[in-house]
């Protein structure tokens, strides 16, 4: 029987799958003693000593320091008779095993004195034989085979069986047959086969697991199937409701959809709610003249260092929003209760619509960001935004927000404030309005700014002056530039 | 063990004893024995009660045997638990004393409500140690008759056994098996994020009300998990008690003497009829909540080197040398017993057979249920339908 022992990584809190070595605290050739710590790993919820399960001398280390190792994988290898001679051969020297080989050493009856049946014993279908309580397989067989069943069927798709050359005479010949390949029409009709986290999944993203066929084995919907039925085309979503003639006066349930509130959406509305009901609003347009801003743009745009730099209108109104919030810092607080917390940084919030629904990204301390690194920093925002891969952090800690909603045609509208700010400038679309420009009317570029703020804080004359200021800057930057900085 | 009452003796006798009251109100918490292991003869708490213990030489080397093992055989546990062998494990390490101190007050007739982590309560009602290890490693459900040893099955719904340790309680008082030096008293352990939940106050509602024969005993190891107590309570615990209408005291729960002393002391009132006491052990978790939890994230190293200061194991060592009760042969004798208690925890564990699959329908009703055994009868027919199977 065989003294050298693999310690495989077991799962060290509940359910997880992986581990990552931090650092090992003994070295091939060390004598250790029964649980002394032998290694530092991280998982998911804690970092961990794992102290020995055996006496001994270290065999074999597989993996070094900061690889990120499975649940149920061999870490180390510990003689636990060193003083009995040498190993017939050495198993330091032994690349990491492979799957194969692993079930092979697992099924082997490698703990010795232990029955079969008992934890640390051979268990049967490629069990593990040292984890927690059952112990998850190592192996792919998924099950024993029914009675009755051919052996041929158990025996084919064999993967490579690799013995072990240290254990030469603990590997039987255990197969690894892939999961079986399962007739799809066995399931239809019959109940849904899906993993829980997978039926989570579906529900969140509104998938009904009844429509998909599955991949996965025995005809079971995969993770893979949910994501690819949610990421199909619009055009599947049932929402369009069907015109109908005027005989079909029918005001029931099957001419209603209900959509669950989750997700963006949900927290939308909870914010929402939240702000419109606690923070009194007031909000105050300004119609302004911006020819002058855009052929300023289009100056700009024409520099040779500007040439690879996305420029919009956005980013003059973000800087005009950045220099009035300098000069009525007020603008850009909170109101904490029985204070008002005035901040010197501008976490700038760029609302998006995004396919995951609204988000509000901020640029962070944008008002220390010269224009070309503010300009770099909307473009970054946007395109994180749009790919859907914007994080928590982007959208935590917003102080002032531009909602850019000339993107979609209207002229201006009535913003919500997000939960915590203070002010919110909704930007219009820009287009050409006869205007009164020199005593003449003229066709000239005009936009509408809206600005909604906490009237907590800010009284109409403080938001007025902002929204004025902000309106100054868009109908002629390079003086208000030139007066202001 | 049978240790000696409280109050019922004479001065101790050794380490240059002392006296000291404790003032009405303070925080301060009842202690009989101090962190650098000096003894304190009595102590006088709030409501003019008289706390001492005056135990033998074996009594005294008898607890420190068992605050010694109980923390062996819990650490062996974490350590089995990062070795695979169990699913999760809650260490009790640095609330020694509050567990043998509250264990050993009960007296063999007291009934005893736990939570997950009250293994040195366990010990001290004289269960075989592996039992909370079979339900850790999911092979059971912990496996002791709580009607034998008088000590309920481990409760991992927060707070929860509170109820049913008032409910039991109200029981015994209807029973008539309250008053005298054999009534029964009854005792629920839990922690001091409990003390949050709904299930304790209520219980603090009807045990007060109803004069239940129960002793509240809270260990308040610091920490809700990750919660702070700070962030858990406006006024120390034990005060609580106040406004519900019992009387309420905080001991030193790293001195398992005061510990005894304050235990026996509520719990003799029980049996005799006059209601619950909430005790509030200050104590201190060292470990972390449970084998799944990293304390490093939401506490800092010298919040736990300042209690490493106080430990429970130490003082009680300390004061047995100064008091020449011990030597050094009894503390090797002692850690050779822990270490072979450990070694024999650890094989048995190793050999735990797991649970035949069809077991689960055991022990769901007492006398069966038809419609349970033809569950059963279908699932045997399933697993019959596998080559090589034995359920």
């Amino acid at each position: 029987m065989s003294r050298i022992k693999r310690f495989n990584l077991p799962d060290l809190g509940e359910g997880l799958t992986e581990g990552e070595i931090l650092a090992w605290l003994v070295k091939v050739g060390d004598t250790i003693e029964l649980n002394q710590p032998i290694v530092e790993v991280e998982t998911a919820k804690a970092a961990v000593e794992i102290p020995a399960k055996w006496a001994g001398q270290v065999q074999a280390i597989f993996h070094p320091e900061g690889t990120t190792v499975e649940v149920g994988t061999p870490i180390i290898a510990i003689d636990t008779d060193p003083g009995a001679g040498p190993v017939e051969s050495s198993t330091a020297d032994l690349p990491a095993p492979s799957a194969a080989s692993l079930a092979a050493v697992e099924v082997a009856p490698a703990e010795g004195a232990v029955e079969p049946g008992l934890i640390g014993g051979p268990a049967p279908g490629g069990r593990t034989a040292v984890l927690v309580g059952y112990g998850p397989r190592t192996t792919t067989a998924k099950r024993r085979p029914r009675k009755g069943a051919t052996p041929a069927s158990v025996q084919t798709d064999l993967a490579p069986v690799v013995p072990v050359q240290a254990i030469p005479a603990t590997a039987p010949a255990v197969a690894v047959s892939p999961a079986p390949a399962v007739n799809g029409d066995a399931r239809v009709g019959g109940p849904v086969l899906a993993k829980p986290p997978v039926r989570k999944l579906a529900k969140d993203l509104g998938v009904d697991l009844r429509t998909l066929t599955g991949s996965g084995p025995l005809g079971s919907i995969t993770r893979e199937d949910v994501q690819r039925a949610a990421s199909a085309p619009a055009a599947a979503e049932p929402l369009a409701v069907t015109a109908t003639g005027p005989s079909a006066a029918n005001f029931g349930a099957d001419r209603e959809q209900r959509v669950p509130v989750k997700g963006v959406r949900k927290l939308t509305a909870e914010n929402m709610s939240r702000s419109a009901f606690t923070a009194p609003h007031v909000t105050e347009f300004l119609t302004v003249d911006v020819t002058r801003a855009m052929k300023a743009l289009d100056r700009l745009r024409g520099r040779r260092e500007w040439r690879d730099v996305r420029v919009s209108p956005l980013l003059l109104v973000a800087k005009a929003v950045l220099l009035a919030a300098k000069r009525h810092p007020m603008v850009n607080s909170t109101w904490a209760g029985d204070e008002i917390v005035v901040k010197e940084y501008v976490n700038l919030g760029i609302a998006a619509a995004t396919e995951r629904g609204l988000i509000v990204p901020n640029v962070k301390d944008a008002g220390r960001l010269t224009l070309r690194e503010l300009a770099d920093a909307l473009t970054d925002l946007v395109r994180t935004a749009k790919a859907g891969k914007t994080s928590p952090a982007d959208m935590s800690g917003g102080t002032l927000t531009i909602t850019n909603v000339g993107v979609f045609g209207v002229d201006t509208g009535t913003p919500i404030l997000p939960p915590g700010e203070s002010a919110i400038l909704a930007f219009g679309t820009v287009r050409e309005q006869p205007w009164v420009h020199k005593g003449k009317v003229k066709p000239r570029l005009v936009t509408t700014l809206g600005l909604s703020f906490d009237h907590r804080i800010i009284d109409g004359e403080l938001g007025s002056k902002f929204l004025r200021d902000v309106g100054d800057f868009l109908t002629d930057p390079e003086a208000a530039l030139l007066a202001w900085t | 063990m049978a240790k000696g009452d409280p109050g019922a003796s004479t001065r101790g006798r050794r380490a240059a004893p002392r006296s000291r009251k404790a003032v009405t109100g303070d925080p301060e918490l009842v202690q009989l024995l101090t962190p650098a292991g000096e003894r304190i003869d009595s102590v006088t708490g709030p409501d003019g009660t008289e706390y001492r213990v005056d135990f033998t030489d074996e009594e005294y080397r008898g607890l420190y045997r068992d605050l010694v093992i109980v923390r062996k055989l819990d650490a062996e546990a974490t350590a089995l638990q990062r070795q695979g062998e169990l699913g999760l494990w809650a260490s009790l390490l640095g609330q020694e004393a509050a567990q043998v101190g509250s264990g050993r007050a009960l007296r063999a007739q007291d009934m005893a409500f736990p939570t997950y982590r009250e293994h040195g309560v366990l010990y001290c009602r004289g269960i075989d140690p592996i039992m909370p290890l079979g339900l850790f490693r999911g092979v059971d459900q912990g496996g002791w008759d709580p009607n034998e040893f008088k000590f309920n099955m481990y409760t991992i719904v927060i707070g929860a056994q509170t109820l049913h340790a008032t409910g039991y309680a109200m029981g015994v008082t209807m029973d008539g098996r309250t008053g005298g030096e054999n009534g029964e008293a009854v005792i629920a352990y839990f922690g001091d994020g409990a003390t949050s939940q709904g299930d304790v106050n209520e219980s603090f509602v009807w045990a007060s009300v109803f004069n239940a024969p129960l002793v509240f005993f809270c260990q308040n190891n610091q920490y809700a998990i990750s919660e702070p107590l700070e962030r858990q309570t406006r006024v120390p615990l034990y005060r609580r008690a106040a406004g519900f209408g019992f009387p309420g005291i905080r001991v030193d729960g790293n001195d398992v003497l005061a510990t005894y002393a304050v235990t026996r002391h509520a719990l003799d009132n029980a049996r005799n009829g006059q209601g619950p006491t909430l005790i509030e052990a200050y104590t201190y978790r060292m470990g972390a909540h449970t084998t799944s939890d990293d304390p490093t994230r939401y506490r800092i190293a010298s919040e736990v080197e300042a209690w490493q200061a106080k430990d429970p194991i130490a003082r009680m060592k300390a004061f047995l040398e100064r008091a020449k009760i011990a030597d050094e042969g009894f503390f090797a004798d002692v850690d050779e017993q822990a270490r072979r208690e450990a070694i024999d925890l650890r094989e048995r564990v190793l050999a735990m057979p797991d649970p035949k699959p069809v077991t689960m329908f055991d022990h769901v009703y007492p006398n069966g249920s038809p419609l349970l055994d033809e569950q059963r009868a279908q699932f045997n027919k399933y697993f019959d339908s596998f080559e090589g199977s034995a359920h």
